[in-house]
């Protein structure tokens, strides 16, 4: 079974190395998304061992998402992974992540922190997502606990049924969505989120709600 | 009245735009009536304020200003509304394209040092 674990990354130079790296003790194939990147993000990744895709400008992480997408199935994916590029992730979960999608149980896999009690989710943080996880439930009507996780799992059917078309951090919710859409099985496994100044800073605010909701508005009128 | 002469110069300045757009065949013939129409409009309210107001009265609104209000702000709406509809397919091309330059780029590059 061919494992492909997708990294969108913008401007994570300092940092991606040491991902791929640790990564690289668990799987074999990684692609990076660089998602026109300002720094040497892309330099760092291949330098670490990744196979490196580079968006000539910067289209977000949702395009970067579906990029990498695009190439782990042309490259006889079969499980693909999607991993976030700032650290925050853990490589020890990804066995649990993938467990459901290997014993043929579901069709795609989310990662939540919420599920589990070793997260030390900020305060502030922990009610953005929660707001995140209502306005899905109100826009799809699935309840998931962790909508803005970017550590999912998707079997091969399933990336090839979902087409991600919100470039920007809206494809959180647009892949719940097509989860509800195309019918697919999913489950949601516990993860752990390993905060760091790093990642916080890189992470999104509450200014960003509002934009993600803009977007998915914007996405149902111009469908 | 200063205003009355600043509008009327900015629509003859706006109607010769849409003119030169037409002429380029930048919009269509549609475009150049429905705008001409327009802002003809806007200069006759201008010019004569009282009788439009009787137009204005017809579908019951008060006065000719009032209704022009009223229809530009529709108006207005519309176009930002066709804008952000436009605006999301571009990027949605941009999109593709940069995909698929992205993705090509690889292939290449692993064929070449093959």
């Amino acid at each position: 079974m061919r494992i492909w674990v997708v990294i969108p990354a913008y401007n994570e130079a300092s940092i991606i190395g040491r991902v791929i790296k640790d990564l690289k003790a668990g799987v074999e194939n990684i692609v990076v998304v660089n998602d026109g990147s300002t720094d040497d993000t892309a330099m760092a990744a291949t330098a670490s061992g990744a196979v490196v895709i580079s968006h000539m400008i910067n289209l977000g992480q949702g395009a970067a998402l579906q990029t990498g997408i695009d190439f782990a199935l042309k490259n006889e994916a079969d499980i693909i992974i999607t991993f976030d590029g700032d650290g925050q992730h853990q490589v020890g979960d990804i066995e649990n992540v993938i467990k459901p999608l290997i014993l043929g149980e579901v069709d795609v896999v989310l990662g939540s922190r919420f599920l589990v009690s070793s997260s030390q989710v900020p305060t502030l943080r922990r009610l953005l997502l929660r707001f995140a996880t209502l306005v899905t439930k109100i826009y799809t009507g699935l309840v998931v606990t962790d909508t803005h996780n970017g550590f999912r799992a998707f079997s091969k059917y399933a990336a090839e049924k979902i087409e991600i078309r919100q470039n920007g951090m809206a494809h959180a919710s647009e892949i719940i969505e097509q989860i509800k859409r195309q019918n697919l099985k999913f489950k949601e496994v516990p993860i752990t989120i390993r905060y760091t100044a790093y990642s916080l800073a890189k992470g999104q605010h509450l200014g960003d709600s509002f934009k993600i909701f803009w977007d998915l508005i914007i996405g149902r009128i111009s469908r | 009245m200063i205003i009355k002469i600043f509008i009327i110069l900015f629509i003859i300045f706006v109607l010769s735009r849409t003119f030169i757009r037409f002429r380029a065949k930048d919009i269509t013939i549609q475009e150049l009536v429905i705008w001409s129409i327009f802002w003809s409009s806007v200069a006759i309210a201008t010019l004569i304020p009282r009788q439009t107001d009787a137009l204005a009265r017809m579908v019951g609104v008060a006065r000719g200003a009032d209704l022009l209000v009223y229809i530009s702000i529709i108006v207005l709406f519309f176009v930002v509304f066709k804008i952000v509809v436009k605006l999301e397919k571009i990027s949605r091309d941009i999109t593709k394209i940069v995909r698929h330059q992205a993705l090509n780029d690889k292939e290449y590059k692993d064929n070449e040092s093959r």
